[in-house]
């Protein structure tokens, strides 16, 4: 193998051990937002790097476009879409791990209307929080 | 050992074997939260498959695939968690017709 070669196998060996820690974690973390927190970052960085691998192998300008607006994207979309499923798993009363220490929304949320609390003027310090 | 046969004989059996994992979950998610996010992983873990098989096959066109790959993702865990909130919303509002009691004993029970 050459150098480039053996750049191209490690860097896609670190991204698949990262996918597989993804899927590791996916089976072993407690609840579903751990399950989230883990499979984000694990995903993005796995992903990335075996995007890389592509781009260094072909050593193309069309293909390290392609490349590098992929991960772009993939860095962009996965915190938002996260955040959109576990606040949407938190409104549906998904339950916490019992071992969680911190919820720092309970009982803002008014019953399961949506509403938080703090939007019908309480005021104070309440307030900040949306 | 050629850069091939080290991607075809470890790389993508490491790959075969987290999407199998993530499939588990997938299959026994006790939420539907858990199958979204599940489902998100997978298709990115596909992401990553197509990017090692566009290197064995010598194929860059596979990259489009990849990425349209990453935009349906998105798209999948936006509209699921978008339906899920507008279900659930329509479902509490049925259930807090007769609104002052029943909202503060659901607050106060969670």
């Amino acid at each position: 193998m050459t150098a480039s070669e053996i750049v191209i196998a490690v860097l896609a060996s670190f991204g698949a051990l990262f996918s597989l820690l993804a899927g590791i974690g996916i089976i072993r973390m407690p609840d579903v937002y751990l399950r989230i927190s883990v499979t984000t970052k694990a995903a993005s960085l796995g992903v990335g790097l075996l995007l890389v691998c592509a781009a260094l192998y072909f050593r193309e300008p069309s293909v390290t476009t392609k490349v590098l607006a992929i991960i772009l994207f993939v860095l962009l979309t996965a915190p938002v879409g996260a955040h959109l499923i576990g606040r949407v798993a938190y409104m549906l009363g998904v339950p916490l791990w019992e071992k969680s220490v911190v919820d720092d929304l309970k009982g803002k949320y008014k019953g399961r209307s949506q509403a938080l609390q703090s939007s019908e003027g309480t005021g104070g310090a309440d307030s900040r929080e949306d | 050992m050629t850069l091939y046969d080290f991607l075809y004989y470890f790389i993508l059996p490491v790959l075969a074997a987290s999407a199998l994992l993530v499939f588990v979950r997938f299959f026994i998610g006790p939420s539907i939260a858990d199958r979204v996010v599940a489902f998100d992983l997978l298709i990115v873990i596909g992401t990553g498959l197509i990017a090692i098989y566009s290197i064995i096959t010598d194929q860059p066109t596979a990259l489009d695939i990849a990425m349209i790959f990453a935009l349906i993702a998105f798209l999948g865990t936006t509209a699921m968690s978008y339906y899920l909130k507008k279900s659930q919303r329509k479902k509490s509002h049925r259930e807090n017709l007769p609104r002052k009691p029943k909202t503060s004993a659901a607050r106060d029970s969670k």
